[in-house]
């Protein structure tokens, strides 16, 4: 477990892979620089003793062994660079023509190519060759002298190993220079997570504004940390409400226990205060299932019963439960229903949303009032609008309608928790739709959009 | 009727036997898991009252498990602060019959324990419920009193069924939402009591003697004799 250090640094892997593909790539330059010089040399060298071979092999057909001395002899005397090596041998390996002494001794077979040192004027040189075997036991051999090029291929060697090292270096800074990239950029990222993490919420991941892939990355960073912080103000203003809210009614039941067991001098007095406050504390849980239920809906966690539905019979039973409640104050409830009404999501939390709608209509209607319910099944999916003439809401409280615990002064005298709408905005987000907020001219005008996806894989 | 409680809080505990006594049922009490289920599994109850978390290393789910498993079909009531849909549903899905989430009203706990004992010993379909001069016709869906046609809506026609079905005992505006509107919600006015209401103007009014009475803190109750 020593090494592995060293590679859990991402930036020290980037800088390894960048180092071996500069090398890599610098060394298919030199294979290549090699192939293309020293190698043409090597390749030239060899084609011109093919060519010399097939033209002393016509002489030898033409003029026979006279024919071919003469031609060598010929050639030497022409040989302006003085690089070409001939040597004729008879049988006995007794030298005819050419310009070695002797028959070197390290060449038995014709075929493969040598590449020999030989003496020639006195002179030590380096030779690649080739031999022949001619009819009745003669020798040829044909070759150039290629010490200079020796000298040039080692010099181009010497260069080219060189240039590796100095690649090699520089791959090396190189991959520093980029782990110190990575690390500087990286550093930002987690500097902020840092301060994050140690409860400075405030932080955001800087932007190069270069609009590069990092600059992608920390907009998505920043983007989540946004959504966390709503989500997180979102959580403190529940406990500041849960804190505000309840405490009204707790403290209520807890006087009316203390005052009970204080005061009360009857068994009579003393069981109507334990009821009130039985009462009192049974409303607490209710705003409490409420606030759970509203979180639960909010949390994405029930889109799983979404299915494809017929909103029709849902809303109607919805219609009809209201629809007494309403006559008995005096209200109308006018549902305008279509037979059918296709729509996709969940079918309790559709209604719960719309009872909740008719509930706050029906609560908050005058006397002689009229509650509409209807309902459209649009290309765009299902509109439910439920209109009272009630009071309204101001048009600049209606954006905070829809906020848990919100109690608009029409509200103060009637009962309720001010969780109503807050469930009814939560559900209609939750498929992906929303709660609209109007004015009815007088009254209130809420229009639930809740589209139809047109991928209903569910 | 007999009945098993298990359940580890002392006070809940204490209250619910009380309550169960006091209402004249005998009631046996166990305080954690692996002693609930063995005596649900070794004696006959009319019904059960299971907490869901138990101490003993067997939680109330897995008790219910134990006992579906081995065809104990004793009618269950899940008692549980797990409130949550969901949680709601893995106790159904276990074999529940109802499930209650705590806190509770103990008039909603014996109500509906009393009607799950009740269900527990069906006898055969029923195609006519009397209760008193009150008869109510499942096949040709008439409802007469004294001899006298009532005209019902469908909606009046099961609520009257389900308060005749429960004749006797009291039922909850819950248990009503549940049972005759299918609603899983609490709406935040009270439209049971005006539904309730309406049908009273129905079935008691015109005829004198009242059947629906109100049960004080708890729901209704239909029955001949007054409360």
């Amino acid at each position: 477990m020593t090494d592995t250090g060293l590679f859990r640094s991402a930036g020290l892997r980037f800088a390894v892979v960048y180092a071996v593909l500069l090398a890599a790539s610098a060394a298919a330059l030199a294979l290549f620089l090699w192939w293309a010089t020293a190698g043409l040399l090597d390749r030239q060298t060899e084609a011109a003793i093919r060519a010399d071979a097939q033209g002393l092999s016509e002489r030898w057909t033409e003029g026979g062994l006279p024919g071919l001395i003469v031609t060598i002899e010929d050639r030497l005397t022409q040989n302006i660079d003085d690089d070409a090596i001939y040597l004729l041998v008879g049988p006995g390996m007794q030298r005819l023509a050419g310009n070695l002494e002797r028959w070197p001794g390290s060449i038995s077979d014709a075929g493969p190519w040598y590449e020999l040192p030989v003496r020639r004027a006195g002179m030590r040189s380096l030779a690649r060759v080739q031999s022949y075997d001619l009819p009745g036991g003669y020798h040829l051999l044909i070759g150039r002298d290629v010490q200079v090029r020796a000298q040039l291929r080692t010099l181009l060697t010497d260069a080219l190993l060189w240039a590796l090292v100095i690649v090699g270096g520089m791959a090396t800074a190189g991959a520093l220079v980029v782990r110190g990239l990575f690390r500087s950029t990286l550093a930002n990222v987690s500097a902020t997570a840092g301060a994050i993490a140690a409860g400075d919420f405030t932080q955001r991941v800087k932007l190069s504004g270069r609009g590069d892939e990092f600059d992608q990355l920390a907009e998505v960073i920043n983007e989540m940390l946004d959504r966390i912080g709503r989500l997180m103000d979102g959580v403190r203003q529940v406990s500041n409400s849960i804190a505000h809210d309840l405490r009204t009614p707790i403290t209520r039941a807890r006087t009316r226990l203390e005052d009970a067991l204080l005061h009360a001098d009857t068994p009579c007095t003393l069981r109507a205060a334990i009821e009130r406050a039985t009462m009192d504390l049974d409303g607490i849980v209710a705003v409490f299932q409420a606030l759970l239920r509203i979180a639960e809906i909010e949390a994405g966690s029930r889109r799983s019963a979404f299915a494809r539905l017929d909103a029709a019979p849902l809303l109607e039973s919805v219609a009809e439960l209201y629809g007494a409640v309403a006559e008995e104050r005096g209200v109308t409830l006018a549902a305008n229903l279509p037979a059918v009404l296709p729509g996709y999501g969940d079918g309790a939390l559709i209604q719960q949303a719309v009872a909740n709608l008719v509930d706050n209509a029906v609560k908050f209607s005058p006397a002689g009032g009229t509650v509409r319910l209807d309902a459209a099944a649009t290309p765009l999916g299902l509109r439910i609008i439920v209109a009272d003439n009630g009071p309204g809401i101001p048009a600049l409280e209606r954006g905070k309608a829809t906020e848990r615990f919100y109690r608009g002064e029409a509200a103060r005298s009637t009962p309720g928790s001010g969780l109503g709408l807050a469930l009814v905005q939560a559900v209609a987000q939750l498929h992906g739709g929303e709660l609209a907020l109007e004015d009815n001219r007088p009254g209130l005008r809420a229009i639930m959009a809740l589209p139809t996806p047109d991928n209903q894989d569910a | 009727m007999r009945i098993l409680v298990v359940e580890d809080d002392k006070d809940v505990a204490g209250f619910v036997v009380r309550g169960l006594r006091e209402a004249g049922h005998v009631v046996e009490h166990k305080d954690n898991g692996r002693d609930g289920l063995f005596m649900a599994a070794s004696e006959t109850f009319d019904a059960m009252i299971l907490d869901r978390m138990l101490p003993g290393g067997i939680d109330g789910l897995r008790i219910l498990e134990t006992l579906r498993g081995q065809k104990n079909a004793v009618p269950v009531l899940i008692l549980s602060a797990l409130a949550e849909v969901d949680e709601r549903v893995k106790g159904l899905k276990a074999g529940g019959d109802d499930y209650l989430t705590k806190p509770f009203a103990f008039a909603e706990l014996l109500s509906r324990v009393e009607a799950l004992a009740r269900r527990g010993k069906a006898e055969g379909p029923v195609t006519k419920l009397v209760v008193d001069d009150l008869e109510l016709d499942l096949l040709s869906r008439q409802v007469k009193r004294a001899g006298q046609k009532i005209d019902l809506q469908p909606r009046e026609f099961r609520l009257l069924e389900y308060l005749m079905r429960h004749a006797g005992q009291v039922v909850t505006r819950t248990m009503l939402l549940e049972g005759v509107w299918d609603y899983h919600f609490d709406p935040q006015t009270n439209v049971i009591d005006v539904h309730v209401s309406r049908l009273r103007q129905k079935v008691d009014k015109p005829f004198g003697s009242p059947l629906i009475h109100t049960a004080r803190n708890a729901g209704y109750m239909l029955r001949a004799e007054p409360m």
